[in-house]
């Protein structure tokens, strides 16, 4: 017992955690399955006893495009870079809807699994990733409905809408990817300062619509004209620029945008998982 | 030390008591600018309150779980069980201290963790399994002894929100039932469902013992621990009270948990019973260990004891001892006539009588003690009645396979043959 007390081999140590930033990737990947399920289990559970279940997910983005196409199109009459007006606003949407539904759905993980993470112990990251592929999946759903809008109008309409979508096409897993990072990030933020201040709760739908307003989604960044730069501090910008650049040949792309992004939804995401796993840890004995 | 499961190295979780941060933000501001200004106001006197509410759940939790060993953890409501079994499931970290395990361990808290009532019996079954750490394959090669083993095959496509409490209960547990770990923590889930449920979910964990895995099992069914486990540690206020054999632990716990009854009785000076011969000083019951206490097993041995003054030389007392059920009715006496030293005198001074009541002799239930005493010649008597009361608890004593109720007051070991008196060829 005294001497050989190194030299014993034991499978888990638990013990209070000192690391910062404690990412057990292999120990995420041993529970893929439950990430699978998790996904399943939430796809499954909303739309069970629904009339038009997953339609719901292309139903939700075409009718804010109608409206937003009577309301900011026809009535209010806000340019939208030349571009058909509905392509215009189901682009943008969908990117903001990846966004913003990833932020809002990762923001409740604590809460929202209270139940489980008190009884049983898993990696806790697997809930919010879970989440994420959720919506990453809702977004593939909803991109071709895009699709179709837009091959309608690429060889239907017979407008003027021509434009070259060339490799820059390819560009849209990138953003499928930044814009997930960044919304898990902001969601692990959220999610671990909820579980004090239940007030951010409160103010994370406040401050998402806000957002949307300082993101290009009913209207190009050049609308805001002298405040253009506002837009320009907003990572999600670069990514709704950089569709509508691939598909609807708008706009510029700018690889200083997509690093700035980048940075930001790394940076986002880095912070995020400290937080969270500082919350996970004392989070069953304060909630 | 290769044999050790679980080493448990001076565990100890602090909590804090009473309010924390509860939509604080207004609060943290409110101390964040105090500190700025250097203002010792109420927020910072709140702090130091707060500070002062801080309370050990555990302290020092130092034991041993061998491979193969079935380990009961007992104690009170709030000594401190819960939270070790958080700590080894990993919910929640050690303050101080640390675990180290050896093998594969699966933490059953409760049944049904992450049911999702929209979903089907079957979707439920491979979520749960996932949860609780299986591989999709795992359950997959499981899927249909679990199924059979919950006994709702017929209803495994339907959403669960729709299943009785019972079926829910039965699946959830045929789940956990079917895992597969090298160490298994299980808190009380027994506590669910109808008692044939209950003593199949009892023989599920003897099997998984069987295998020679370990288990921690937590319960306050002191029979469900006494015939699951070989050991036990008895936890008090956080600390460990006592380790080792079972059936010395569950008695010690009985002995410290008597709430309700007490399992002694001093008379004071002025008042102690009597004849002109003796006075009755004190009854005890002691368990087999000599612990007193006032729940005993159906199997175990028991002594009441009856201390007394003897007033004046040469007296030769006489006492029996009356059991009454929690009905009123009496059972049985018994005469110290069948002491050795019955027929001895006495000189003055202070004595001690004891009777010893064999196990399997009373059933499970209540019991009142009455006490009489006699002069020579069983004349002159006095009686305490119903100065102590005791339990008895089963502990599946002498039931073989039979699980419904055992009725009466006496359970009895009696002899039974069968021989054959005609054979048809």
């Amino acid at each position: 017992m005294e001497a050989n007390n190194s030299e014993e081999k034991w499978d888990l140590i638990i013990e209070q955690k000192h690391h910062w930033l404690d990412l057990d990737i292999r120990s995420i990947w041993k529970y893929k399955d439950l990430i699978v399920l998790f996904v399943r289990r939430d796809f499954v559970a909303q739309y069970k006893q629904t009339l038009l279940g997953p339609l719901w997910h292309i139903i939700q983005p075409l009718f804010t495009t109608f409206l937003f196409t009577i309301i900011f199109g026809q009535i209010a009459n806000i340019k939208t870079d030349g571009s058909p007006r509905p392509l215009f606003y189901l682009s943008g949407l969908i990117i903001w809807g990846l966004f913003s539904g990833t932020v809002l759905s990762t923001s409740a993980t604590f809460v929202n699994n209270a139940a489980i993470f008190g009884k049983i112990y898993f990696p806790r990251l697997v809930s919010p990733i879970s989440v994420v592929i959720s919506n990453i999946i809702r977004f593939g759903i909803q991109f071709v409905l895009f699709l179709i809008v837009w091959v309608y109008y690429l060889y239907f309409d017979g407008s003027s809408f021509h434009p070259h979508p060339g490799i820059s096409i390819l560009f849209i897993p990138v953003i499928v990817l930044i814009i997930s990072i960044m919304g898990m990030g902001c969601g692990i933020i959220i999610s671990s300062l909820t579980t004090k201040y239940r007030d951010l709760s409160m103010f994370t739908g406040f401050a998402l619509q806000l957002l949307m307003y300082l993101s290009p989604v009913i209207y190009p960044a050049v609308i805001w004209g002298r405040y253009e730069w506002v837009m320009k501090y907003n990572p999600i910008t670069y990514m709704i620029d950089m569709c509508r650049y691939a598909f609807l040949g708008t706009g510029q792309i700018s690889i200083h945008g997509i690093l700035y992004s980048l940075a930001c939804s790394v940076i986002l995401l880095t912070i995020g998982i400290i937080l969270f796993n500082r919350v996970e840890k004392s989070f069953m004995d304060t909630v | 030390m290769e044999d050790i499961a679980i080493r448990i190295e001076q565990v100890s979780k602090l909590y804090r008591l009473g309010i924390i941060s509860s939509g604080s933000l207004k609060e943290d501001i409110g101390m964040l600018l105090a500190k700025i200004n250097k203002r010792e106001d109420e927020y910072f006197e709140a702090g130091e309150q707060e500070r002062k509410q801080l309370v050990w759940a555990l302290k020092d939790i130092t034991f041993d779980v061998k491979k193969g060993e079935v380990l009961g953890l007992i104690g009170k409501n709030g000594a401190g069980k819960s939270t070790l079994l958080k700590i080894l499931s990993r919910v929640t970290e050690p303050t101080r201290g640390r675990v180290k395990i050896r093998g594969r361990i699966v933490s059953l808290l409760e049944v049904g963790t992450g049911f999702h009532p929209e979903l089907t019996g079957k979707e439920n079954v491979f979520l749960n399994g996932a949860i609780l750490g299986m591989s999709k394959r795992e359950i997959l090669s499981k899927y249909d002894e679990i199924v059979e083993f919950s006994g709702v095959s017929k209803y495994i496509d339907t959403p669960v929100k729709r299943y009785s409490s019972g079926m829910y209960v039965r699946l959830a547990f045929a789940v956990a039932a079917h895992l597969e770990p090298e160490i298994l923590i299980v808190d009380e889930v027994l506590a669910v469902g109808d008692a044939e449920f209950q003593a199949k979910c009892l023989g599920k964990i003897k099997d998984v013992s069987a295998h020679g895995r370990t288990v921690v099992f937590v319960s306050h069914s002191m029979a469900a621990v006494r015939s699951l486990c070989q050991s036990a540690v008895l936890i008090d206020q956080g600390q460990v009270t006592d380790s080792g054999d079972v059936g010395r632990i569950v008695d010690r716990y009985l002995g410290l948990n008597q709430v309700v009854t007490a399992s002694s009785v001093h008379f004071p000076p002025n008042e102690r019973p009597g004849n002109v011969d003796f006075k009755v000083i004190a009854i005890r019951i002691r368990n087999q260990w000599g612990d007193e206490s006032n729940a005993f097993f159906v199997s175990a041995d028991f002594t009441i004891e009856i201390e007394y003054e003897v007033l004046k030389d040469d007296v030769q007392i006489c006492l029996s001892v009356s059991l009454n059920n929690a009905q009123g009715d009496g059972l049985f006496a018994s005469l110290n006539t069948t002491d050795r030293e019955y027929d001895v005198k006495r000189k003055q001074g202070v004595y001690m009588s004891s009777v010893k009541v064999f196990g399997s002799l009373l059933n499970c239930g209540k019991f009142h003690i009455a006490i009489n005493g006699y002069r020579e010649g069983w004349s002159d008597h006095f009686g305490i009645n119903n100065v102590l009361s005791f339990e008895m608890l089963d502990d599946n004593a002498l039931r073989g396979d039979y699980k419904q109720n055992y009725g009466g007051s006496f359970r009895p070991k009696l002899e039974w043959n069968t021989k054959a008196v005609s054979n048809s060829k």
